[in-house]
C-alpha cells in the first residue's frame, strides 16, 4: 500500500496555533504504528476557526479534520481517519463544507489545495496557463484582456488595473518596473500573505505578465516586515522559479527577460501608499510624494512603473487563463469579478472568503461568521482597515461593491472586516484612528501630521465628558480639513472610521442632543 | 531564539561592502546590521553615508523613520504585541495592562535583567485567531494573560518554543 497523503498547513495563522507541533505528532504516531504516511504542508483553505486543519486524501477525495490539537492525534488513528473515518473533529469532505463550497474561488483556486513550493503541483492545477498564454500575444493584446475583465486595483483604491497597465505600455522608456505592494498593513487583513504562503508563484506568474504586458524586465515586491513567513516562502518561491527558467533572462525559454526581488519594509503603515512605497524601496524616508506625476510616468527610480497590489497580480493569471469576459462575469455593476473578504476580529468563524461583488455585509457576519466569537450581541463591523467606517446592525444589508460602500461613507478598501462585540466604545476607536495617524504619518503634509495629534485632543475632552457644541464643530471642521487638504489617504481618510462611528454611535460620544444642550445652556 | 553578536565595526563594514550595490540598498543594509547585531549602532552612519555616496542626514532621517531599527541593544527575547482593531476586539488591550499590571512591563521598553523586550506592533497578519503576539519572529494566536506569564517567567510552555 502506497504512503496515505496527509495535508498539514504551514501557513503562519495555523502556525500560531500549533500546525506544526501537530504535523509532528502525525509523523511520530504513524512512525509508532508501522503506518507510511506522507505529510504535505500546504497552505491554509482560510477556514481559520478549524486551523490547524488536517486533511486526508481519499479515494472520494480530501477529508478534513479540526481543529486539530497533538493530543487528538491518537484519537484519529484509532478511528481510522487514515481512511477518512468519522471522528468528533471531522468535517468531512473539505470541499462539501459549506463555508467553502459556497464561496467563488478564482485567485485562491489553488490556495490550500497544493504544495506551495512544488512547480510540478502548481502546473498541474492550472498554473502558468496564463503565461503561456501572454508570451502568445501583443502587449496591447495582454491590456486589452484586462481592460474588459473589468479588474480594479485591490489594494483600496480601485483603480482599472488595465487603465493603469495601458498607460504605463504607451511611456516609451529604456527602463520600466512593476511593483508588487505586499505592504498590507491593515488591521482585519491576511489576503496577500495567505497568497503569498499559499500560493506564490501565482503572484509571480501576475507579476511576469505584468511585466510582458508594459515593457518591463524587472519587478520588485514591497513585502511588509511583520510577515517574516511569507518572507522565507516568497524567497524559496522565487529561487524555483529562478532555476526553473520561469524568472530570468528567458522567461519560459521565450526572448523575454524577467527579474524578480524582494524589498522588506520597516514596520511603517504608510509605506502601504504607492509613492511612499517607491520611496521606501530607493531606500528612502517613506515619504508620500505629490501626484502628479503618476507612478505609471515617473515612478521607481524615476522611470514608469506598474504599481499593483498583491491581490490585483495573483488575479491575472485566471484572468489570462480564461478571459476577460470569463472575470466580469462575477460582480455587479461597476464592481466586477470576485473580492476576497477577510472576515476578523471577534467572530466565531473567521477566515478568507473570496465571493462575487455584491454578498452584503450581513450574509459574511451571520451566514458565514455565525457571529461573535464571545456570544456577545453584535455591536459594529469595521470595513476596509483603519481607514475603513465603523458600521451597525442596521447597515448590516449594505452590498459589498465599490459604489454601494461609498454611498454607505465607507470604503472596501482591502476587503478586511473586523467584527466587534458590545463592549467596544466608538469613542475609543475613533480617538484610536486619530492616534494610529499620528503615529503612522508620514509627516508630509500638515492636514495629517498636526490634525492627527489635534484629533486625539479633541477626542480626549469628549471622552472626559468635557462636551460642548463648540468640540463637536471642531471635530466636524478638523474631518473637513483633514479629507480635503491631506496629500494622501492616511489623513485624507482617517476621518472615515471617526465620522461613522460618531454618525452611527452617538450614545458612546456621550453627544447631548442639540435641543437639550440649548435647554441645558 | 535570536543570539545577537556583540556589535563589531568589521563585521559592519563586511556586511555594507557586500551590500552596498543594490538599488536602494539602505533598508536592506539596515535590516542585515540588525540581523546580525540586535540593532544598528548609530556610529556607523557616516560609513553608510559614504558607501551610498548620500549626506548622513539622509542615512539617519530613514534609520529614525521606521518602526523596526533600533539603535540600542534589545533584550535576549523580543515581545510584540499586536494592537490594531482586529486584535483590539478580542482583548489586546488586557493583555497590555496585564503586563504592566502583574509584571510591572510597560510597552516599548526592556527589563532591567534585559531578559525581555516589549514593543507594540500594528498587525501580524493573523486577524481572525487573535489577540495576537509574535515572540522572536514566531507569530503565536489565541494568546492570553497565561501564555503572557510563561513568557515573562521564562517557564516551559509549548506554545512558546524553548524556554529562556
Amino acid at each position: 500500500m502506497s504512503a496515505v497523503k496527509i495535508y498539514v498547513p504551514c501557513d503562519s495563522a495555523a502556525l500560531s496555533v500549533g500546525a506544526d507541533r501537530v504535523a509532528k505528532a502525525i509523523a511520530r504516531e504513524a512512525e509508532q504504528r508501522g503506518i507510511a504516511v506522507e505529510i504535505v504542508r500546504n497552505g491554509t483553505r482560510g477556514m481559520l476557526w478549524l486551523e490547524p486543519l488536517v486533511e486526508v486524501e481519499t479515494a472520494g477525495g480530501r477529508v478534513a479534520y479540526g481543529p486539530v490539537r497533538p493530543a487528538d492525534v491518537a484519537s484519529l488513528f484509532d478511528v481510522g481517519f487514515l481512511a477518512g473515518a468519522e471522528h468528533p473533529l471531522g468535517h468531512g469532505l473539505t470541499t462539501e463544507i459549506p463555508y467553502f463550497k459556497q464561496q467563488e474561488r478564482l485567485t485562491f483556486e489553488r490556495c490550500g489545495v497544493i504544495d506551495p513550493l512544488s512547480l510540478d503541483d502548481y502546473r498541474a492545477h492550472g498554473g502558468l496557463a496564463g503565461l503561456e498564454k501572454a508570451l502568445a500575444v501583443s502587449p496591447a493584446e495582454i491590456v486589452d484582456t484586462v481592460i474588459a475583465s473589468g479588474l480594479r486595483g485591490r489594494g483600496g483604491a480601485g483603480f482599472p488595473t488595465g487603465i493603469k497597465w495601458k498607460t504605463v505600455l504607451g511611456v516609451a522608456s529604456d527602463q520600466k518596473y512593476v511593483t508588487c505592494n505586499a505592504d498590507e498593513g491593515d488591521s482585519g487583513t491576511f489576503a496577500d500573505r495567505m497568497l503569498m504562503e499559499g500560493d506564490p508563484f501565482t503572484l509571480i506568474e501576475g507579476m511576469i505578465i505584468a511585466g510582458l504586458a508594459v515593457g518591463a524586465d524587472t519587478g520588485f515586491i514591497y513585502l511588509r516586515s511583520e510577515y517574516p513567513h511569507a518572507h522565507r516562502t516568497l524567497l524559496k518561491a522565487i529561487e524555483i522559479a529562478e532555476e526553473d527558467g520561469l524568472l530570468g533572462k528567458s522567461v519560459l525559454g521565450s526572448k523575454r527577460a524577467f527579474n524578480l526581488h524582494v524589498r522588506l519594509g520597516a514596520g511603517s503603515y504608510v509605506c502601504g501608499e504607492e509613492t511612499a512605497m517607491l520611496e521606501s524601496i530607493e531606500g528612502k524616508r517613506g515619504v508620500v510624494r505629490a501626484k502628479p506625476p503618476i507612478p505609471a510616468f515617473k515612478g521607481l527610480f524615476g522611470k514608469p512603473t506598474a504599481a499593483n497590489n498583491v491581490m490585483s497580480l495573483a488575479t491575472i493569471p485566471w484572468i489570462m487563463a480564461h478571459g476577460g469576459p470569463a472575470y466580469a462575469a462575477f460582480g455587479m455593476g461597476r464592481s466586477l469579478g470576485t473580492l476576497t473578504i477577510q472576515l476578523a476580529g471577534n467572530i466565531k468563524r473567521g477566515g478568507l472568503i473570496e465571493k462575487a461583488f455584491g454578498v452584503t455585509l450581513r450574509e459574511i457576519i451571520e451566514t458565514y461568521g455565525g457571529g461573535t466569537l464571545s456570544g456577545r450581541p453584535f455591536k459594529a463591523v469595521q470595513v476596509g482597515g483603519p481607514l475603513g467606517a465603523y458600521f451597525p446592525e442596521s447597515l448590516l444589508d449594505t452590498p459589498m461593491d465599490y459604489e454601494a460602500m461609498a454611498k454607505a461613507k465607507g470604503l472596501l478598501g482591502h476587503g478586511g472586516m473586523v467584527v466587534f462585540d458590545d463592549r467596544v466604545d466608538l469613542a475609543n476607536q475613533a480617538r484610536f484612528a486619530f492616534q494610529f495617524c499620528a503615529e503612522e504619518s508620514c509627516g508630509k503634509c500638515t492636514p495629517c501630521r498636526i490634525g492627527a495629534t489635534r484629533g486625539v485632543e479633541i477626542m480626549d475632552t469628549i471622552i472626559a465628558g468635557e462636551d460642548s457644541s463648540k468640540t463637536f464643530q471642531m471635530l466636524d471642521d478638523l474631518c473637513d480639513l483633514m479629507t480635503d487638504a491631506s496629500l494622501c489617504a492616511m489623513g485624507g481618510l482617517t476621518p472615515v472610521p471617526v465620522m461613522s462611528a460618531l454618525t452611527h454611535f452617538p450614545d458612546d460620544f456621550r453627544k447631548v442632543p442639540e435641543p437639550m444642550r440649548r435647554a441645558a445652556e | 531564539m535570536p543570539a545577537y553578536r556583540p556589535w563589531n565595526a568589521e563585521t559592519a563594514s563586511a556586511i555594507i561592502n557586500e551590500l552596498k550595490s543594490m538599488p536602494g540598498a539602505t533598508l536592506p543594509i539596515f535590516h542585515a546590521l540588525q540581523n546580525e547585531f540586535g540593532f544598528v549602532h548609530p556610529d556607523i552612519i557616516p560609513e553608510i553615508a559614504d558607501a551610498l555616496n548620500i549626506s548622513r542626514a539622509e542615512v539617519h532621517g530613514t534609520l529614525t523613520f521606521y518602526h523596526d531599527f533600533r539603535t540600542e541593544l534589545p533584550g535576549r527575547r523580543i515581545l510584540k504585541i499586536c494592537r490594531a482593531e482586529a486584535c483590539q476586539s478580542v482583548g489586546c488591550e488586557d493583555i497590555v495592562s496585564h503586563l504592566e499590571a502583574a509584571h510591572r512591563i510597560s510597552m516599548g521598553t526592556t527589563t532591567d535583567d534585559r531578559r525581555l523586550t516589549v514593543e507594540t506592533i500594528y498587525c501580524l497578519g493573523n486577524c481572525a485567531l487573535g489577540p495576537s503576539i509574535m515572540l522572536d519572529g514566531e507569530v503565536i494566536g489565541r494568546a492570553d494573560t497565561d501564555l503572557i506569564d510563561d513568557i515573562c517567567h521564562s517557564r516551559r510552555n509549548e506554545r512558546i518554543g524553548a524556554e529562556a
